[in-house]
Parts: structure tokens; sequence; C-alpha cells
């Protein structure tokens, strides 16, 4: 993949509203790598969680077409070992909370069977919403 | 006058079995739920993004409605805990937070309700061991069942807000086990996620962490498995109920901690909640009374 890094990137619009969103200081991640290796989700990612904040640290906003952002299921793992004290799922949301508030929707209960919904526990339908849908 | 307790979405529909099970052992250790006179969902989700301040309106209303009852509230749901704890550690030190919430809501919540999960009333009112213990209260001691403490991840992250239990190496559930005369079995899985929400998007991601952690808890010995939080329940239980599907070592009963004291405190039947599984504990449960 060619990238294009520049310093108006890294300073720009993009990372702004990512840190402000999430609270989170990108330039804290010094990539050790931890969060990827202790994820338990990783397997079924894209990128690793550590390459999302890489990505967010550059300003690449490419970082919203990849699936990692909504298959982190914030079990907080990574915020447990993060040496750096980053809160890697705040910053998931943040890139969630971005694109969803572009409109895109991930979600539509309307496609699930109507028999699993039928068994769905109630929060996993509430949570899920507030995900991946807005 | 009982402990202001909040059962939750879940547990007034899917996960019944939970509540009654709950209060019933509530009750046979003398100290009994008072649920909220009213209440309404927590959001289940604790709002992660700094600029929305609208997701925390659910859980400010849970804490005022508990305030009317009480100075605590108690949770049995993992879920709810951790949505209603982390929104008064936020509220606690966001005072700013808290007024704009008020301004809105009509409703004037001090921000001082401690939020408990079950089990650490268990063990800090309680206790595991000694006169009043747990351990007193115990009927039909559970000896020889094997039993795979899962905790998932929302009863212990994050470590500063939540503060149960150790986040990494967590003893509570181990503790509840050993107390009630059960064997608790070590398994490298008890603190990895189920998956979570995505069993709604992405169903096969839970299916198969699911697969993994019955997998390791089969083969580390264990019986039954049991858990705090209907979510974890369900993503672990539900996968199961195609027997035909290929697992490492077969079915795992997936159970409420709850039931499993129940069944140890010598309660009715009916407070178990059996029926509401799709792999049935009905067998390893009384293959062990057998025994016992």
């Amino acid at each position: 993949m060619r990238t294009e890094i520049s310093i108006e990137k890294v300073r720009g619009h993009f990372v702004r509203q990512v840190e402000e969103i999430s609270g989170q200081d990108l330039l804290a991640c010094n990539q050790c790598g931890k969060c990827s290796a202790g994820c338990p989700i990783v397997a079924t990612m894209d990128i690793l969680p550590s390459q999302v904040i890489r990505m967010a640290q550059l300003g690449m906003e490419e970082v919203l077409e990849t699936n990692t952002i909504w298959i982190c299921a914030s079990c907080l793992t990574c915020v447990a070992r993060c040496p750096k004290g980053v809160d890697l799922p705040r910053l998931m949301e943040a890139l969630r909370q971005i694109s969803l508030r572009k409109g895109i929707a991930k979600l539509d209960l309307n496609d699930l069977p109507v028999g699993f919904l039928q068994e769905l526990p109630q929060l996993a339908i509430i949570g899920g919403c507030r995900k991946y849908y807005k | 006058m009982g402990i202001p307790y909040f059962p939750g979405c879940t547990l007034s529909t899917k996960a019944k079995n939970y509540d009654r099970s709950g209060r019933a052992v509530a009750e046979a250790l003398g100290l009994g739920f008072e649920e909220l006179p009213e209440w309404q969902c927590c959001g289940a989700t604790f709002p992660l993004m700094l600029d929305d301040s609208m997701a925390l309106i659910a859980p400010t209303r849970v804490l005022y409605q508990a305030q009317q009852a009480g100075d605590r509230v108690v949770t049995l749901c993992s879920i709810c805990f951790n949505v209603l704890r982390r929104s008064q550690a936020l509220l606690e030190r966001d005072e700013e937070m808290l007024e704009r919430i008020n301004w809105f809501t009509e409703e004037e919540y001090e921000g001082d309700v401690h939020v408990a999960h079950f089990l650490e009333i268990l063990r800090d009112d309680l206790g595991w061991e000694g006169p009043g213990s747990v351990a007193e209260h115990v009927k039909r001691p559970l000896t020889g069942l094997r039993v795979a403490p899962y905790y998932g991840c929302l009863l212990l992250r994050p470590f500063e807000e939540i503060g149960l239990d150790d986040p990494e190496d967590p003893r509570i559930l181990h503790d509840l086990v050993r107390a009630l005369g059960a064997e608790p079995v070590d398994f490298p899985y008890n603190v990895e996620c189920c998956g979570s929400y995505l069993i709604v998007k992405e169903p096969d991601v839970p299916e198969s962490l699911s697969r993994d952690i019955l997998g390791s808890a089969k083969e580390h010995g264990a019986d039954v498995l049991i858990t705090a939080c209907p979510l974890c329940q369900f993503n672990l239980d539900y996968p199961q109920r195609e027997t035909e599907m290929s697992r490492a070592g077969g079915e795992l009963p997936v159970l409420y901690f709850t039931q499993l004291m129940a069944v140890a405190l010598g309660l009715s039947e009916e407070t178990w909640g059996f029926e509401d599984h799709y792999v049935d504990p009905g067998s390893a449960i009384a293959a062990m009374l057998k025994h016992g």
C-alpha cells in the first residue's frame, strides 16, 4: 500500500477530531504492540490494533475503512496491559463515531433472522445498536 | 429492608433465571433484594466517547432512582454493574457533567451512590468462611463438582474504575466456588472476551471465541462453567445448541453463579432455573448430587 505522510496530515483536522472524541494523546503510543499481542479477537481483524493507532497518529483517514474498528468489542484487555496508559478502545470508539456520524450504519436489525433476534438477550440488541448504528 | 436492587433489562426478560436464583439466594443469606420501585435500562454500554453526554442520561437516572432508595445499589448483571459503576466514577470526578445531566433530567442526583455487584456483597459483607459467611449457609456442599469460574471483561475492567478484583488474575469466583464445597478449575481463558455485542453483527466471532473458552475449560477438567454476565452466558451457551457442531470435547453447561449457589444453599429446584438453558445443566448437577 502506497502511503503519503505529511506534517499537514499529522497535525490535521482528523487527528484533532480523533483526540478530542477519544480523549487520548495518540503520540503517547510508542508501538510496543502489547495491545495486538493480547487482543482476543485479533485473528478476525484486517489490521492489528497497534496499526490502528499508528494510522491515527499519522492522520491516515483510511483507518476508517478497516474492519478492525468494528471488530473491537471494547473488552479492555489492551487497556489493562498498555504500559503507556493509552485507552485504545476509546480510540476505536472515536473512529466508529466519526463513521457513524457520517451516516454509515453497520447494523440493520431487519437483516437478522427473526428466530435469532428472538433468542438474543436484550442487552446485546441495545449494545449492538449503540455500537453500530446511529 | 433489603438492599436496593437494579435488575436491568435482560434479567427481566431473557435471563429471568439469573434474577430468580439471585433473589432467592439473597433471601436465603438474610440479605434480601428490594427492587427499585421505578427503573429503566442502564443503556447497556458505557459511553467511550467524550463528546456525547446523552448516553450518560440513562445510567444517571438509574443512579438517581437508587439514591431515592438508599446509599447503595446492587446489580447481578456484569454489564449493568460496569455501566453504572463507571458512570458513577465519571460523575464523581466531573461535577460539570453531573450538573449538565441533572439540568437535562430535572432530577437531582447527588453523585454518591455506591454501585455494588452481588459478588462484592458476598465477599465483603458476608465473607467466604467463618461465622455468618457464605460457607456457613451451605446445606448441600457441591463436593466433587469441578467448576470453571469465567470472569469475562466487564466485571473486572477497567480496574481503575471497577476495582472489584485483579483484572488479570481474579479470585472472587474461585473463592465462591470453594465456599460452596466445589472445586475451582483454573483455565487460561477465564478473563478472555466472549465477543460481546459482536453477536448481533458478526455472530461467527463470538462463536469461535466461545469454542476456545469452552474447549479450554473442558480440557482443564470442568464439569460446568459459571459466569456473572447474561451476555457471556448467551454467547457461550447458544452456540452449543447445535449438538452436531464439532467442539473440543463436547458440551459444557454454562450457569450463573447464583444458580450454583441456589443448589448449594439447598433451595428448591424452581429457583434454579435450569429450563432456560441451551445446554441443560441438570445432568451434571444431578450426577454431582448423586455422588455427594
